[in-house]
């Protein structure tokens, strides 16, 4: 694997494809978790382990999956990684592992895992796989951890609330309170917040790479059209 | 085919022109909540004038941020009054001795998220005051219901420094007792029948605040907001379907519950004279860009409307649902629009 190859797929999996904020895939455990920053960082983990897992796995075995029954395949695959996680949480995380309840289950159905296996694992190297697995990820925990905390903000005013769950005991001190206000916005961390704050991420992502592009276009003769002619030529 | 091919010559004068504008329509509006609002002091104080103030104030900032933000010439949007009848929506709707931040809050929300982000007057689905109410309710629930009590209930006068003074800093004036503020009418009926008494208990429980029909000044608020809805219907600002459909249902409602049973469902002109029931008749529901458009589809609509704030209203869990009921049924007004279409002059349906 080259180095460009390595950027290019850690780009789209942090930013240019990033599953949350553009193929707005795993909506349903992003939507449900997110209240705070903690517990969008637990299941961005859990999701992450899973989705590097099955993607190796997958790759792994990709010469030998017959077209014709490849998603039962996947899915026994991703179904397995999830129980462990499912179980490596309940023993050592119990209460996070309560509070996620059912959506680490049912990281199982979270299309982002099926479908890296489906568009990327399925066609690519073992090592390939495990980058794209890892920067999909990533850029999935990312946006679930920016949500979280910023719901978290607007209703209780506080961030990494509850951080001795992931974190032992010891991280009960990181809890930040910004503000002894308590009047915090209630509609935040209802289901509506979930969906107001994902559109004015997505809006956020659009605005800067319509702003790069505008500054890309509106200096063509200076940079870049010099040094292009001759190129085409 | 005489007439040299044109086949469909144009009629004679004279032509009728309804010389309508966004601006006149806002302006009619403007001029029939004058009333209510007059009203609305003499009864609750002047608390309403100044959270009416600080909306407007909200409003303009925000109307001109988003349109300059949104690249929209600033000047005739601004100038077209619609954002005033947001404003002046709302500020019916939130308690008066309310905290001076509830109200602006109320307005951002109901504008950037309920009208801009949609792209602007004629594009949002839904009503951005009652979507602004709606948030409130639901993100300040302890602020958004204790409502200023007349003061000919409560024995207290608030004066216009008064009511400055628990809006901006949350404390009463030396010497009066916090006792201005409390439950509404509506609030009362729920929790008094859900605590086992009947609607002649809680009705009859003090004929200072009840006046035997609903709560004193709300009746008289309702009163003025159907003279100024009268005034609407007369200079055909509004349609009369609106009003007709949603408080035709409602009595229509109330009245079957409360001959089944008396002791539990409350008359109809509770219903009609309590809460938000009038200004939602002819102020709110009648709002163009979000109602229904075809004439049997705002009977639809209103009438939609009149049954969620009902059930709304007698088994839901907040004590009025006005704002739910008109956001709900702005979700079927594509639907019905589609399938109320009239059959056009010429052709078979």
């Amino acid at each position: 694997m080259t180095l460009e190859r390595l950027r290019e797929i850690v780009y789209e999996g942090l930013w240019n494809n990033n599953q949350a904020l553009v193929a707005l895939l795993g909506l349903c455990p992003m939507l449900a978790v997110t209240n705070n920053a903690i517990n969008g960082l637990g299941l961005g983990i859990a999701t992450l382990v899973v989705l590097v897992v099955s993607n190796v796995l997958v790759s792994l075995i990709r010469a030998h999956v017959p077209r014709e029954v490849r998603i039962p395949i996947f899915i026994g695959i991703i179904a397995t990684a999830v129980t462990i996680i499912d179980m490596v949480m309940d023993a050592y995380m119990h209460t996070l592992h309560g509070i996620l309840g059912i959506f680490i289950p049912l990281i199982v159905t979270n299309c982002v895992i099926l479908g890296r296996a489906e568009a990327f694992a399925s066609r690519n190297p073992v090592l390939e796989s495990a980058v794209d697995g890892l920067a999909m990820g990533i850029g999935f925990l990312i946006v679930l951890v920016v949500l979280g905390g910023m719901r978290e903000l607007l209703a209780q005013g506080t961030l990494l609330d509850q951080a001795e769950l992931l974190f032992g005991p010891t991280a009960k001190a990181w809890t930040l309170h910004l503000t002894d206000n308590p009047h915090g916005v209630l509609l935040a961390a209802l289901p509506p917040g979930a969906f107001l704050g994902l559109g004015i991420l997505v809006a956020i992502k659009q605005w800067i790479e319509l702003r790069r592009e505008e500054r890309l276009h509106a200096q063509p003769q200076a940079e870049n059209m010099p040094s292009h002619e001759p190129e085409k030529a | 085919m005489s007439n040299n091919g044109n086949l469909w010559p144009p009629a004679g004068a004279p032509f009728t022109h309804a010389d309508a504008s966004v601006g006149k329509v806002m302006m009619q509006v403007q001029i029939a909540s004058i009333l209510p609002l007059l009203v609305h002091i003499y009864y609750f104080g002047w608390g309403i004038a100044v959270q009416w103030m600080l909306a407007m104030m909200t409003g303009l900032v925000v109307e001109y941020a988003m349109l300059h933000l949104r690249g929209r010439p600033v000047k005739p949007f601004l100038l077209d009054g619609s954002a005033v009848i947001t404003v002046t929506g709302l500020t019916f709707c939130i308690p008066p001795e309310s905290p001076w931040w509830l109200i602006v809050v109320g307005v951002s929300f109901a504008l950037i998220f309920g009208k801009h982000l949609y792209g602007g007057l004629g594009y949002n689905p839904f009503n951005p005051a009652m979507l602004g109410y709606a948030f409130l309710l639901v993100s300040f629930p302890a602020e958004m219901t204790q409502w200023t009590l007349p003061s000919a209930v409560s024995g207290h006068t608030l004066s216009i420094m008064d009511s400055m003074i628990k809006i901006f800093t949350g404390h009463l004036p030396q010497g009066l007792i916090d006792q201005v503020t409390g439950a509404t009418p509506l609030d009362h009926v729920k929790t008094g029948l859900h605590n086992g008494g009947t609607v002649h208990d809680v009705l009859s429980h003090s004929q200072t605040i009840w006046n035997g029909i609903a709560g004193h000044g709300w009746i008289q608020v309702n009163i003025a907001f159907m003279l100024g809805g009268l005034y609407l219907l007369w200079t055909r600002t509004i349609r009369w379907q609106y009003p007709v459909g949603f408080l035709g249902t409602l009595a229509l409602l109330a009245w079957i519950f409360h001959t089944i049973d008396p002791a539990h469902y409350a008359p109809p002109l509770f219903h009609l004279l309590s809460g938000g029931t009038m200004l939602a008749a002819f102020f709110i529901i009648t709002d163009p860009v979000t109602a229904a458009a075809t004439p049997k589809g705002r009977l639809i609509y209103a009438m939609g409307i009149g049954v969620l704030v009902y059930v709304i209203r007698t088994w839901g869990g907040y004590p009025d649902g006005i704002a739910f009921a008109v956001l709900l049924m702005n979700i079927f007004v594509p639907l019905i629009d589609q399938y109320t279409q009239p059959r056009v002059k010429g052709y078979s349906k």
